[in-house]
């Protein structure tokens, strides 16, 4: 009979797909000739709500928080939706060794709607009691809280966190049985780890750095990347024409944003077929990151505009959609 | 041994009914969840995705009109029971298993079709028709067996 727990949920993303935003309407908001007018166009269609009112950043959020309301809504099991909130789990454990290490407290930091909030976090690392974190956490946050403490270097334990959220994001679309997500996780993994060659490159990093930042993925080979990366750019490139990142070589050598850009519609790229799925947790997924890389987009071209960016700086820098 | 013919007949009618009607219901609760998903969101679709919804329903009423068909003819239905040798019996129920198990197997297959058909109708309404078609080819399968079980069991001599 086959597995037909998605069918609901599937025909809901379906009809809600319809209200994504279109390249047409992407076009429209780079033609307002204000910020105002464009956040305007987006209330027009339904962006937002009446307690968000005209403020951009009310609007994002709110959008936001509706997107995550309606997986919620219609996921029959929301551990494979893991890999997506993992990134924000461990920020969370960033924040809070640093702010406990540092004593300095910093307003909205934290995201609060993943599995361990702000202010519960700040609890466990101000207590110390890191058994409380779920999977690889434990281990990591201790070793990067004494890491602050004793050596005070704020990369580090950056990197020590954000391997083992890599980590856990690989891991976690493995478990969750879905080839999609287990696609997504480990193209997430990889985008990551090439990123950091390409940075590393930039800021002359050593090899061992790289090895502690980069998690292991299919994707990509560690190993090889970091030898490039210590070769230099162009041996990034060459190396990543040999992959199935090898369009990311090209968008390397125009510019670091192209790339970025190239990272995200890449992701993109990988779900567009996820339309044509009705049983599967697919089109959730692609719902869900058509959703982020939506918002991603607006907040790019209204914070554009605000800073009277040229057109073309803005348009280098939109995303492609995915309806 | 005559007794035998009659259970071997009424089996058969059971076989048409039961299974068809399994598929269907499967087939229309499938089709179903995705109905709901889209009317959720869009309560102006209901209309056209209920018809959608109720395309692999048919098979049940296949199954419901083949063992119709059997019950009259082994005289359960207008009273006085035919005297059916085992031969006769066995006839009849191989007679009703093609509306069975095509009905069972192309209602589930419609259900999922028509599941997927309910996605078009959410993303373009305007395409409705050809929306319809894709789960009504399913059908074809279904009005197939219909046929030979039909005539199988009108030409069996009681």
């Amino acid at each position: 009979m086959g597995n037909t727990k998605y069918t609901y949920a599937v025909a809901r993303i379906r009809a809600l797909e319809t209200s994504l935003l279109t390249d047409a309407v992407i076009e429209q908001l780079l033609a307002c000739p204000t910020a105002e007018q464009a956040l305007q166009l987006l209330i027009e269609k339904g962006w937002g709500d009446a307690a968000a009112a005209n403020d951009t950043d009310a609007v994002l959020n709110r959008e936001e928080e509706k997107t995550w309301q309606v997986i919620r809504d219609v996921a029959p099991d929301m551990r494979v939706f893991d890999v997506l909130s993992y990134p924000k789990l461990y920020h969370n454990l960033k924040a809070a060794i640093k702010e406990v290490c540092t004593e300095v407290k910093n307003p909205h930091i934290f995201y609060d709607d993943c599995a361990i909030p702000g202010e519960e976090m700040m609890k466990i690392v101000e207590s110390k009691d890191f058994a409380r974190l779920p999977g690889n956490m434990p281990g990591v946050a201790q070793e990067a809280f004494e890491t602050l403490l004793h050596t005070r270097d704020g990369q580090l334990c950056d990197i020590m966190i954000d391997k083992a959220a890599l980590e856990a994001v690989r891991d976690a679309g493995q478990r969750s049985g879905e080839p999609i997500i287990a696609d997504y996780a480990d193209t997430t993994v990889a985008i990551a780890d090439i990123k950091i060659a390409v940075r590393s490159q930039k800021t002359g990093k050593s090899s061992d750095f790289m090895r502690s930042a980069m998690a292991e993925c299919q994707g990509v080979s560690v190993e090889q990347l970091i030898r490039a990366a210590l070769a230099g750019s162009d041996e990034i490139a060459q190396y990543l024409e040999g992959t199935s990142y090898a369009a990311g070589a090209e968008a390397l050598k125009e510019s670091p944003s192209a790339f970025e850009r190239w990272c995200d519609n890449q992701m993109i790229e990988t779900l567009k077929s996820q339309k044509y799925e009705t049983f599967s947790v697919g089109p959730l997924l692609g719902y869900l990151i058509a959703r982020e890389n939506e918002i991603k987009t607006v907040r790019i071209i209204l914070t554009g505009k605000q800073n009277g960016f040229p057109d073309d700086a803005i348009r280098e820098r939109i995303r492609e959609m995915y309806v | 041994m005559s007794e035998l013919g009659i259970v071997y007949a009424l089996l058969g009618a059971a076989v048409a009914v039961l299974l068809s009607g399994t598929g269907s219901a499967i087939g229309v609760g499938i089709a179903g969840q995705a109905a709901s998903g889209v009317v959720t969101e869009d309560p102006s679709k209901f209309a056209k995705v209920l018809i959608i919804q109720l395309l692999p329903g048919t098979q049940g009423l296949y199954g419901l009109l083949i063992g119709f068909i059997t019950l009259s003819k082994i005289g359960v239905l207008g009273g006085g029971l035919a005297d059916l040798s085992v031969q006769t019996g066995l006839l009849i129920l191989a007679a009703c298993l093609p509306i069975g198990v095509v009905g069972l197997l192309s209602a589930i297959a419609q259900g999922k079709t028509a599941a997927a058909a309910i996605g078009i109708v959410a993303k373009k309404p305007d395409q409705f028709g050809k929306a319809m078609l894709f789960p009504a080819m399913v059908e074809t399968y279904a009005i197939l067996a219909l046929l030979i079980s039909f005539l199988a069991v009108s030409g069996i001599q009681v």
